[in-house]
């Protein structure tokens, strides 16, 4: 099929309108369609998360690249390169956030505006250290909470709950 | 129950316009984002690694403690209409619904909680609920978590947290959102303030549908953009203070325009209503619009006999795949316009709204 409007180059972009339920059809080349206007609203979005995340990554532009660039490094599980996670905006498996652990902490810190995890923890992993760590830590808060407001039997428990913890951890 | 069931009932317990703050508040809903560990994310997995994630999950699924109140269904085996109406519920992403082979989705009987299966993430575990109950849906949320956590090796390590395919998600994995109707603001353009404020404090807006969508009726969605380095009742917290002030400023703006101009406000309403009750063709942009004034009238008590519901209710049941669920067939786009203007009138008829006398 040529295109209607120069009748010399093959159609290559197809537009049905319907307005008002009456269907119109249009086919031009790529040419004739961009001098009509017809192509704007097929642009691919330029701004998204992808390519801001590259342009980050690219020198000179803010994030330190160099382990980046030297790194040709490969996750061992899953095979994707960092060159990859720049491309794809997404990671390939969990074993990359160790393998580009150096990479991502720029980014990590520039989205998040922090680099550790202080939430939720697996059901499995509640006996480990670091998170009863950080469990003493808010108990000893809630207690200076507690004494502030003078709850006072709440802070009693608190107090014992935090000794029985710190004699746990050997603190 | 069954997807039968789901897909057949329009009104979902999150449509039923009750909880907390919910003349103004739609619904509240959180996210949680987790994957399995050494399992490639699913946009780079192979078929094998995929299959393997449906069959794991769906086992982990028979095996939780009211597991008779949830079902387990391969999106391959779902019509492409029915996968439409459960975007239009809110219970999988539009993204979800396509190139569904090895996706699945898990549903609880009351649809407040569903599970995407391999969406961007190997599993999404969603609670959904009326009005502002953003803590409530966390604390279910949080529950179904653990009930997986039990049978499936979840990918987490201590410095990071829960790891997710884009790093954007990473550490909580949460995203937890308040759908919020704010007329009032829009009618005396204060919107693009407020999405600028909202921004400021670390929150996303977006339209009904999720990432890319146009705010239609005056409906918007508040959330969080930070999940790593604070925990999930800070980011919840700070979710509901925000909005809170949001929710403040929406109603000044209502008591602002009910003391000055009280006229063309009443006008404007019933003027909706008039065209909603009598129009023979409607897109579901302009019925959008159109009964967003007419909530806006029953909460400020302009219009009387009708409930604040209908707004969320119509919302859902007007959209094309409603509608064609309804009809029992497929519609073309000037056919959906003139069914979703008989349905509006119908269910407008039958509450019969009168005028308050002023």
């Amino acid at each position: 099929m040529l295109c209607e409007e120069c009748g010399k180059r093959p159609a290559t972009v197809h537009i049905s309108k319907v307005i008002n339920g009456v269907k119109s059809e249009r086919h031009l080349c790529h040419e004739c369609a961009q001098a009509q206007g017809q192509l704007s609203f097929m642009v691919e979005p330029t701004v998204t998360f992808h390519n801001l995340l590259a342009g980050l990554f690219e020198p000179g532009k803010g994030l330190k690249t160099a382990q980046a660039v030297k790194a040709p490094s490969r996750c061992p599980n899953c095979g994707l390169t960092f060159a990859d996670f720049r491309r794809l905006g997404h990671l390939g498996c969990d074993e990359c956030y160790d393998t580009f652990h150096a990479e991502l902490e720029h980014l990590v810190k520039r989205i998040h505006g922090s680099t550790v995890h202080t939430g939720k923890v697996p059901v499995g992993r509640r006996d480990s250290a670091v998170y009863k760590q950080r469990e003493l830590e808010k108990m000893r808060a809630a207690l200076q909470q507690a004494v502030a407001k003078e709850e006072y039997e709440k802070a009693a428990e608190l107090r014992d709950a935090i000794r029985r913890l710190e004699r746990e951890l050997g603190v | 129950m069954s997807l039968r069931d789901i897909i057949s009932k329009t009104m979902s317990e999150w449509m039923k316009g009750t909880g907390p703050e919910s003349d103004i508040v739609i619904g509240s809903r959180v996210r949680l984002a987790r994957n399995l560990s050494g399992i490639p994310f699913p946009a780079v997995a192979s078929d094998e690694s995929l299959r393997r994630v449906v069959e794991l999950v769906e086992r982990a699924t028979k095996q939780l403690e009211s597991a008779d109140r949830y079902e387990f269904v391969r999106l391959s085996e779902v019509p492409i209409l029915e996968r439409q109406l459960l975007i239009e519920k809110h219970l999988i992403s539009p993204q979800h619904a396509e190139q569904v082979k090895h996706k699945a989705v898990v549903l609880r009987d009351d649809e407040a909680v569903s599970i995407m299966v391999n969406e961007e993430d190997h599993l999404r575990i969603q609670a959904l609920f009326p009005g502002m109950q953003p803590h409530e849906a966390w604390a279910l949320c949080s529950k179904v978590d653990d009930a997986y956590d039990a049978h499936l090796p979840y990918a987490f390590n201590e410095e990071r947290g829960y790891l997710t395919a884009c790093p954007t998600n990473v550490g909580t994995g949460m995203r937890a959102s308040l759908m919020v109707h704010l007329p009032a603001l829009a009618m005396t353009r204060q919107i693009p303030r407020v999405l600028q404020i909202v921004s400021q404090f670390g929150l996303a807006v977006r339209g009904l549908y999720g990432e890319g969508t146009e705010a239609q009726g005056n409906i918007f969605q508040f959330s969080n953009q930070v999940t790593l380095g604070r925990t999930e009742e800070e980011i919840l917290q700070n979710l509901v203070d925000v909005t809170r002030q949001i929710i403040e400023q929406e109603r000044q703006a209502r008591e602002y325009v009910m003391s000055k101009n009280r006229g063309p406000l009443e006008d404007r309403v019933w003027r909706s209503y008039g065209i909603l009750s009598n129009a023979r063709s409607m897109t579901s942009q302009e019925a959008m619009q159109l009964l967003s004034d007419v909530r806006l009238g029953i909460d400020l008590g302009l219009v009387e006999g009708l409930e604040g519901r209908i707004l969320q209710e119509l919302l859902v049941t007007i959209r094309p795949a409603h509608l064609q669920r309804i009809m029992g067939r497929e519609l073309e786009a000037p056919e959906r316009d003139v069914f979703r203007a008989s349905l509006i009138r119908e269910r407008l008829k039958e509450s019969g709204a009168e005028k308050n006398s002023v």
